[in-house]
């Protein structure tokens, strides 16, 4: 009978909870649009970031040149970029090809084509690695943030520590020992990314524990994992926001660091980063810029991009600057 | 008697992505040397912008005090002095104490430093005398051990030992014009009772002029020789303490003093004033009042009052009276 | 004070216990062969596999983890993290000597960053949404964005190469003595670089902090004393708004190290973040481990440091 009361609460307090959520949560899209409209940087940061998923998706259909594929000919290694089609017979017959806008690399690759297929391994490694740290994040400071005392302790001991060891060094010592690859390269940035998460989702945790509608529920005898789930949690998703936007920024960018050293994505397949490695040899970046520039600038304005929008999401998204 | 302070049509609007908001919306009212005026109204009727105003601190933007405002201080208007000039007299001539004191005090310097600096600004003395002048301020306000306290940081003093640091800074040049916001709201019932005596006692000592902005009629009652009374940014009655409370006539002041729990009346049940105070972004056409007032007729509600002259320093703002021209 | 100090130095200690076991786990439950780590792979093949298991023997590898690891830090306790596979000498000596370089590199990018940021910072806050606060703000936001390698090499491309202003790398030329402009003049860039990441997040940092502090009523209060605008806000404001600044400087000790691995790479600076990152390279297990401890003891000293100097400008904090 006890146990029958109870969940007839739930089930009211749950009904009052969907109704006011759905009476809001427009208004609340609405207010945000508003705020964040004002930051023009950040719309047009937006729109860019659509664009490049837009290329990536639509990559073979942009790219007029097989990425991997290497030039008919020796004396093609090295071109300078150009927006004029032209003729060539060093196969032995005349054939037409399609301008190199951004020139091609020392093995003859259209720079253009890698680019474009690069997009879509750089943004899916930002997104993976930012889906694996979000998740760890989340979870670990839900227990820590939850269960406090002792696990508490010392789960926020270990955020600590791996805080305390520089990531680029720790980066390149795991891709060392376990073999760069892709999937390694999602993995271990997820996996040393999730610190800041954690711990700012214990902070909101303990700051929501102690609010008045969360005691309510714990009075009526709501469970633990309902309480996480439907009320601290929604209550974390917009800083959750705002961090993934910001970590797709920093994955990109650890990303191309580690290609630096050889350690990130392995060529023939092409990213951003790797891209980059011809920028080690300073004559190369003297004598054939666009193989390092055109790279490097795509990194550059998809992560000012993330940061802007991020930075945008922010503002929009932080009650306490609502003036 | 010669004015000390006079405030002529003062109009600070604020100009807000919404709209302007008037928030004090030609208000005129004087004040002579020595006496303590009180300035009474709810929140958002524009007493703390009007006391804002007067030192010139309105934050621009979004504020402005607008032409044809005239705030006259021992015979010269501060709105026409030059921002160099006007700084000789904050804190100098007229200095002024604020309705948060745990938030008033900059955290990270010491209380003693926080009083030497005006002593050191305004005054000319060197490190060493005001030092001992902000001790002896110290022991003036009535704080213990001032030698002591002298070099604390304010976080380790209570609210009301705050506010004495406060009165203690507004009073260390000898103002001839303290202006108190609220000085006792945010303080504990027991220890306001004590900050409006020190206050009373000190003004008196010191010979300054205090205006005094609250919403608390009681606070009025103890302390004040005259009232302003304030609403929606217009001054709706003005007279000395004594026929305010005997005699209030403008409906709001009446409203205001039934809705004043009183010690000896014994009234089972206290008034309020029907509605709320009018969005400064959207006021009534005619008196701002007339929405919430029992009394109203038709023309309140199409036309503003004007001023009426009822005696000797005793005006009020309402169509009641203005028939009569006057006299009543 | 004291007691303070004594209480964060007990509470650093876990810390790197934990430090010690993750460094200790990431290497040795990495795929491969254990001995490799700790016998120079070049003398294993020149002497034997009758040699190597006496050596596996010797050293305990033959042993379960656990006691490894404790005989691992009893040595690192004693400040001995073994000897270098490449460079015939103790990892202790090598990081010793290239310790002071990092440092002379993380604080001069430091002061750089803070010496544009700050100022920087106020203007933005003081002067928000006006022109000289989208410029800063953006000039920040692109430093956040580059990634540091190729801001580097532009740097030199264009500095060293085009313009022959600066030197590409190294920390001198003069190896017979010390000259000051010499040292300057090949610290500019690698200490640019190197500030580039804080210089941005400080200035975003300086902007929050400024605006929220010029809301609060003792600023109000400040100037209804008399004091001029410039005392307001030198003194008053900026006093206050150092606070959260200075805090940030513990959390930025990690990222200052990180960074030095690739500028220190870049330049040829002879620190420890280079060092780290040759080591992984040539697989000098000793010396990878022993750089990941000094760097952990120098982040957490730092955030140390860190949280003295917040109780020294924040007297609010109380030390007990």
């Amino acid at each position: 009978m006890a146990e029958l009361k109870l969940n007839n609460n739930d089930a009211q307090i749950e009904l009052a909870e969907s109704a006011e959520y759905s009476d809001t949560i427009g208004k609340k899209l609405k207010i945000f649009w508003r705020r964040f409209r004002k930051n023009k940087l950040a719309v047009i940061s937006l729109f860019m970031l659509i664009f490049l998923y837009m290329v990536a998706i639509f990559a073979p259909l942009i790219a007029p040149y097989d990425p991997d594929g290497t030039a008919d000919d020796v004396m093609m290694a090295d071109m300078a970029p150009s927006f004029h089609s032209y003729q060539s017979d060093v196969t032995g017959e005349m054939k037409t090809y399609a301008p190199n806008y951004f020139g091609r690399d020392e093995l003859g690759r259209d720079v253009f084509s890698r680019c474009v297929y690069a997009g879509r391994i750089s943004l899916t490694v930002g997104f993976v690695s930012v889906a694996i740290f979000i998740t760890i994040g989340t979870v670990w400071g839900c227990i820590a943030g939850y269960y406090g005392g002792i696990v508490d302790n010392i789960m926020m001991r270990i955020v600590d520590a791996i805080m305390s060891i520089p990531t680029m060094p720790l980066l390149i010592t795991v891709m060392a020992l376990f073999k760069p690859s892709i999937y390694n390269v999602m993995i271990v940035l997820g996996l040393t990314g999730w610190t800041g998460i954690a711990r700012f989702v214990r902070a909101e945790f303990l700051s929501l524990m102690k609010r008045d509608y969360v005691e309510a529920a714990r009075c009526i005898g709501a469970r633990d994992r309902r309480i996480i789930f439907s009320h601290v949690l929604p209550n974390a998703v917009a800083p959750i926001i705002v961090a993934a936007t910001m970590g797709m920024a920093s994955a990109i960018l650890s990303e191309s660091g580690l290609s630096f050293f050889g350690l990130g994505v392995q060529p023939p397949t092409a990213s951003w980063g790797n891209m980059l490695m011809n920028a080690q040899e300073l004559s190369t970046m003297v004598e054939a810029p666009w193989k390092a520039f055109y790279p490097g600038m795509l990194i550059f304005i998809t992560v000012l991009s993330f940061n802007f929008v991020g930075d945008a999401l922010r503002d929009a998204l932080d009650p306490r600057l609502k003036q | 008697m010669e004015k000390l302070l006079d405030i002529r049509n003062l109009r600070t609007y604020f100009y807000t992505e919404d709209g302007v908001v008037p928030a004090v919306d030609g208000v005129s009212f004087y004040i002579k040397p020595g006496e303590t005026l009180g300035v009474v109204g709810e929140s958002g009727c524009g007493k703390s912008v009007t006391s804002i105003s007067t030192l010139r601190l309105v934050p621009n933007p979004p504020g402005k005090i607008m032409e044809g405002s005239e705030i006259i201080f021992e015979g010269t208007d501060l709105l026409k002095l030059s921002e160099a000039e006007m700084r000789k007299i904050r804190g100098n001539k007229i200095s002024m104490i604020f309705q948060e004191p745990m938030t008033s005090l900059n955290p990270v310097f010491r209380i003693g430093d926080q009083i030497a600096e005006v002593l050191l600004l305004h005054q000319g003395l060197n490190k060493a005398e005001a030092r001992e002048k902000a001790i002896e301020m110290l022991k003036l306000v009535g704080i213990p051990r001032p030698e002591k306290v002298v070099d604390d940081y304010p976080h380790s003093l209570s609210g009301g030992m705050r506010q004495r640091v406060m009165i203690a800074m507004a009073l260390a040049c000898n103002p001839r014009l303290l202006i108190a916001d609220e000085p006792t709201t945010a303080l504990d019932v027991t220890v306001q009772a004590q900050i409006l005596d020190l206050m009373n006692d000190l003004k008196k000592k010191v010979n300054a002029a205090v205006m005094l902005i609250t919403h608390n009629l009681g606070v009025v009652a103890e302390s004040c020789d005259r009232v302003v009374v304030m609403y929606a940014g217009k001054v709706v009655e003005e007279g000395d303490v004594y026929s305010i409370f005997e005699d209030p006539k403008h409906p709001y002041t009446v409203g205001l003093l039934k809705s004043m729990p009183s010690a000896v009346g014994g009234q089972d049940k206290l008034d309020s004033i029907p509605g709320v105070v009018p969005n400064p972004l959207n006021l009534p056409k005619g008196c701002r009042f007339a929405p919430r007032c029992n009394k109203a007729m038709d023309i309140c509600r199409e036309k503003q009052p004007g001023l009426t002259v009822l005696g000797e320093e005793r005006t009020v703002r309402c169509f009641l009276y203005n028939r009569e021209d006057g006299v009543k | 004070m004291l007691k303070y100090t004594l209480k964060r130095i007990l509470q650093a200690i876990p810390l790197l216990i934990i430090i010690s076991i993750l460094t200790y786990l990431i290497i040795n439950l990495a795929p491969g062969d254990p001995t490799a780590f700790f016998i120079n792979p070049e003398k294993a093949s020149r002497l034997g596999p009758d040699y190597v298991a006496n050596i596996k023997h010797h050293l305990g590898l033959d042993q379960p983890l656990h006691i490894r690891y404790f005989k691992w830090l009893g040595n690192v306790l004693r400040g001995d993290f073994g000897e270098s596979f490449f460079e015939q000498r103790s990892v202790m000596s090598i990081l010793w000597e290239a310790l002071p370089n990092t440092i002379i590199l993380s604080l001069v990018a430091e002061l750089i960053a803070l010496i544009v940021a700050i100022p920087a910072g106020i203007i933005c806050a003081l002067k928000r949404n006006s022109i000289w606060d989208y410029i800063f703000s953006t000039i920040s936001f692109i430093g956040m964005s580059l990634p540091t390698f190729w801001f580097g090499l532009m740097l030199i491309l264009v500095f060293s190469l085009k313009l022959g202003w600066l030197p590409t790398a190294g920390m001198r030329d003069n190896f017979d003595a010390f000259v000051f402009t010499d040292r300057l003049r090949h610290i500019i860039l690698p200490a640019i670089v190197l500030g580039m990441g804080g210089m941005a997040a400080n200035m975003r940092y300086m902007r929050g902090a400024m605006l929220e502090v010029i809301r609060q009523d003792y600023i109000r209060t400040a100037r209804s004393k008399g004091l001029s605008e410039k005392v307001v806000i030198v003194k008053h404001a900026l006093r206050n708004a150092l606070i959260p600044i200075v805090t940030m400087f513990g959390f930025s000790i990690p990222a200052l190290f990180s960074g030095a691995a690739i500028t220190e790479t870049i330049f040829a600076w002879p620190g420890v973040g280079r060092i780290a990152i040759e080591a992984v390279f040539s697989n000098d297990y000793p010396l990878v481990m022993g750089n990941f401890m000094i760097i952990a003891v120098m982040t957490v000293v730092g955030s140390l440091v860190a949280d003295l100097l917040y109780a020294v400008v924040d007297p609010r904090i109380k030390y007990e």
